[in-house]
């Protein structure tokens, strides 16, 4: 039991100086320009972009392709959320998505499945691997860091095992259709599916008392415990979820080019973790939230586009998720100092 | 023993915020004296500690002599160690997945910059600097392996030889400060502890010894400096002295004065709760009865086991035996959970509020309603404006201040830290409330407002409420009956007009005849 001394506490007076309205004023529109920032810079560079690539970045095409296609990441960014909030990380989605597109693929074009069975096993197949993760970070308590790494390249070896290291075409043009081709408003559907599972997140995180113990359990495992909260439980029900939206991802993926190639999934995890760490930086600053993250991969998203239309050649991703990334967890770093320094 | 000085100190003064937690305190160590330093929680004794190994630094500088060398404090880094002025703290500062090897030439290893170690040069020091008081260890084991009577040797070995080495510059003989080693060792090996400081002194070197036993100061002492409410209230020479006499000092004269209000008036009714051979942690076999309605202290010196208990009985540090009987009904405590505690109606507050008790960096309003979230569920929505509305509410009936429950929990004082937690788990109506050091780091005014809480809780609710705190001040106040913990049994309980903070310190400090049968 550690007992510390009294010595460190200070009185009320210290802790909460007289504040004037001025301040107070100043204070309410700093909070309101962190919650917008991010928000912001995305119109900025959206703007930037116009002036200097007017005929090709400004088309319809552009922005289809920027909310249709990288819908898929969006899905995988939001995958990341639940654990990410109960403590957890879950490198293992971007895995996991190839595997549960390969699935798809494999069943449905080569042994000729119905879609609906086939998608049916590779959200089991997701079931079975968030149960693994948290069978070796809950019950055996190995970093979560460690376990998903490990279980994320072994299922990238299960793919090219499956695969034969050889992409997989020939999906039924139902996905395909229902993915990417039906639009509405102009953008493709899965734009929308994206932003379903959006609102989902959102609204479970911030308006349910599951949100509520998720956030407990995040940041006080131990107030949480004590609290009564099942927090293996919790924990356990956050690497289930974060698998099976990584495997939603996987199915959209597939029906986005009506193939799956055994590789290209492990691309998605770096860009998915900096949008998510991004993503924490506005509209709840400090919180791992839905919005954040949805504005954070669209701003990533846009910035390569225009970099590319640019003529910037295409390791500039590498330099722009990484930047990102960094950036993104440096910011969230002086911020929680300021806040530390305001108490 | 010579007369040189090893060690002093004069006019040393420490303010943190409002209060004063060292006035003018000054005293002197001679070459080759080991020298008492006691007094109660809160009387400045580790401050002291702290100041003079550069943790805090003096209200002004002092000045501080060590050996023939004039300085003062704040030592500047790296200048204590220079002056051969060592410290062994509580925690022994080893690294116990290390060998003993690494642990005892921490210091060369860290200062060595040529790039290879010569092993064999290194582990004849490391027997060397052992066997100077007659030890022998296996090297290479990890020293986490070693039992902690074991463990505690070993640093002050290191010490010494710390001390050995600055000496050759100096010239002089050291000091080496020694705050509460005694703490968590077995009685029965203390005594090598004890032998061990006396060698260390024979070569010259001046000891501090601070430490909560009297009888283990009077027997193992030259002399005793008593600090009492941050002031140094006397030196007594340890040959001349009783065990009274220095209690007294530690206690004070004009401590009748001091205890003033009357203890509340107890209410005995059947007693709802019966624990049996409790064991874990620092408890060995505590049998207690609580009543609803009554506040139950718990209390004790550091590592007697009374701050284990409210963990052990909530489920939150696992027992290894003991049964809560509740109205008759047993219940395991081994097999204990929080979750089981809470279906029983118990609430824990522990003493550590930031870091098990609340996270701070999330707002008031959601630590306070994390347990009732239920009540302000509208449909399967947890519409944030009501739990605001609420907490402003719950904030306005335990006068936590400021009121806004959006503020984060760990800008508040820790007096409404406090009060926040307090909310949360009286809004579970609990039947046995348990804390733990629940006015620590809290300012008086608090304090009141805290016990007022909780009396009324006990007496309109029929709450059992166990309070597990050292401060004997705050227990008599507020306690309808006081447990006495000593080597992990309730050795004591006093009731009634017995409740003074007097008789509770007494209790504390107290020999018994059981004692040395206990361990």
């Amino acid at each position: 039991m550690s007992v510390t001394t009294p010595e460190g506490a200070t009185s009320p007076m210290d802790i909460h100086p007289p504040d004037t309205i001025r301040d107070e004023r100043r204070r309410q529109a700093f909070k309101h320009a962190e919650r917008f920032a991010l928000v912001a810079a995305w119109l900025l560079i959206i703007v930037v972009f116009a002036i200097a690539k007017p005929d090709t970045f400004m088309t319809a095409a552009n922005f289809q392709t920027i909310f249709g296609s990288q819908s898929v990441l969006a899905i995988v960014a939001l995958a990341l959320l639940t654990p990410l909030l109960a403590g957890d990380y879950d490198l293992s989605v971007g895995s996991m998505m190839g595997l549960s597109g390969m699935l798809v693929a494999i069943l449905n074009a080569q042994h000729g499945w119905p879609l609906a069975v086939a998608v049916a096993v590779a959200l089991g197949a997701a079931l079975i691997v968030g149960l693994v993760n948290g069978f070796f970070i809950i019950y055996l308590g190995v970093d979560s860091l460690i376990a998903t790494l490990g279980s994320g390249t072994v299922i990238s070896g299960l793919i090219l095992w499956m695969s034969n290291s050889a992409t997989v075409a020939g999906v039924s043009p139902d996905l395909v259709s229902a993915v990417i081709e039906t639009k509405l408003l102009g953008v493709s559907l899965v734009f929308f599916y994206a932003l379903a599972i959006a609102i989902v997140l959102w609204y479970v995180f911030a308006y349910t008392t599951l949100g509520r113990r998720l956030l407990f359990v995040g940041r006080g495992r131990t107030v949480a415990r004590l609290s009564g909260i099942p927090v293996g439980r919790i924990r356990l029900g956050a690497l289930v979820t974060s698998a099976i939206i990584a495997a939603i991802a996987g199915i959209f993926y597939v029906g986005t080019t009506g193939a799956a190639d055994p590789t290209s999934s492990a691309s998605f995890l770096l860009p998915a973790i900096a949008a998510a760490f991004l993503g924490a930086t506005c509209i709840t600053p400090g919180v791992f939230n839905a919005w954040g993250t949805l504005v954070a991969v669209y701003f990533l998203v846009t910035g390569i586009t225009g970099l590319q239309l640019l003529g910037v050649q295409t390791f500039v991703q590498q330099l722009f998720y990484g930047g990102a990334l960094v950036l993104a967890v440096a910011l969230s770093q002086l911020a929680h100092r300021r806040g530390e320094r305001q108490a | 023993m010579s007369t040189a000085t090893a060690l002093e100190v004069e006019g040393l003064s420490k303010t943190f915020g409002g209060s004063r937690a060292l006035r003018d305190v000054g005293f002197s160590v001679r070459a080759g004296e080991i020298h008492g330093l006691v007094g109660e929680n809160g009387s400045g004794k580790s401050t002291l500690i702290k100041l003079l190994c550069g943790f805090h630094s003096p209200d002004s500088p002092v000045p501080l002599r060590v050996g023939m060398v004039e300085t003062e404090l704040p030592l500047r880094a790296g200048e204590a160690a220079r002056l051969g002025l060592a410290f062994v703290h509580q925690d022994l500062g080893l690294v116990p997945q290390v060998s003993v090897l690494e642990n005892l030439l921490i210091d060369e290893i860290a200062a060595d910059l040529s790039w290879r170690l010569s092993w064999s040069d290194q582990r004849r020091r490391a027997n060397r600097m052992l066997s100077d008081f007659g030890l022998q260890y296996d090297l290479d084991q990890p020293i986490g392996r070693l039992r902690t009577t074991d463990r505690a040797l070993v640093a002050i070995a290191r010490a010494a030889a710390r001390i050995r080495s600055a000496a050759i510059d100096a010239g002089e003989g050291g000091v080496l400060v020694l705050d509460e080693p005694t703490v968590y060792l077995p009685e029965h090996d203390r005594a090598r502890l004890f032998e061990m400081m006396h060698s260390v002194a024979a070569a010259g070197v001046g000891l501090i010894f601070v430490s909560h036993d009297v009888d283990e100061v009077l027997a193992n002492t030259d002399r005793i400096t008593v600090l009492r409410d941050g002031r140094a209230v006397g030196t007594l020479t340890s040959a001349e002295s009783t065990h009274e006499q220095v209690v007294g000092l530690i206690l004070g004269r004009e401590l009748a004065a001091r205890v003033g209000a009357a203890a509340p008036p107890i209410e005995p009714t059947r007693s709802a709760y019966e624990i049996v051979g409790l064991v874990g942690g620092g408890a060995r076999d505590i049998a207690l009865s609580l009543q609803r309605g009554a506040i139950t202290g718990l209390t004790g010196l550091p590592g007697a086991g009374f701050d284990d208990i409210p963990y052990l009985l909530f489920g939150a540090n696992r027992a290894s035996g003991g049964t809560l009987k509740i109205d008759g009904e047993e219940h395991d405590l081994t097999s204990m959970t929080p979750a089981r505690a809470l279906q029983l109606g118990m609430a824990l507050i522990p003493a550590d509020r930031q870091g098990a008790g609340a996270v701070g960096s999330l707002p008031v309003v959601d630590n306070l309603t994390l347990q009732v979230l239920g009540r302000y569920r509208r449909g399967p929505f947890l519409p944030r404006a009501r739990m605001l509305r609420a907490a402003e509410e719950i904030a306005e009936a335990y006068d936590v201040r400021p009121r806004d429950p959006r503020m984060t929990y760990s800008s508040l004082s820790g007096g409404n830290q406090q009060k926040v937690l307090l909310a949360k788990w009286l809004l579970t109506e609990p039947q046995l409330l348990l804390l733990h050091e629940p006015t620590q780091g809290v300012d008086i005014g608090a304090r009141a407002e805290i016990f007022t809480v909780l009396q009324r809780a006990a007496r309109d609710t029929g709450c059992a409420i166990v309070i597990a705190s050292s401060d004997h001040e705050q227990l008599a106040a507020v306690c309808h009956e006081v447990a006495i913990v000593r080597a992990g049994r309730v050795t004591e309980r006093l009731r009634g007009a017995d409740v003074t903070q007097e008789r509770i310190t007494e209790g504390c400090y107290s020999i018994s005849d059981d004692e040395a049968s206990a361990s």
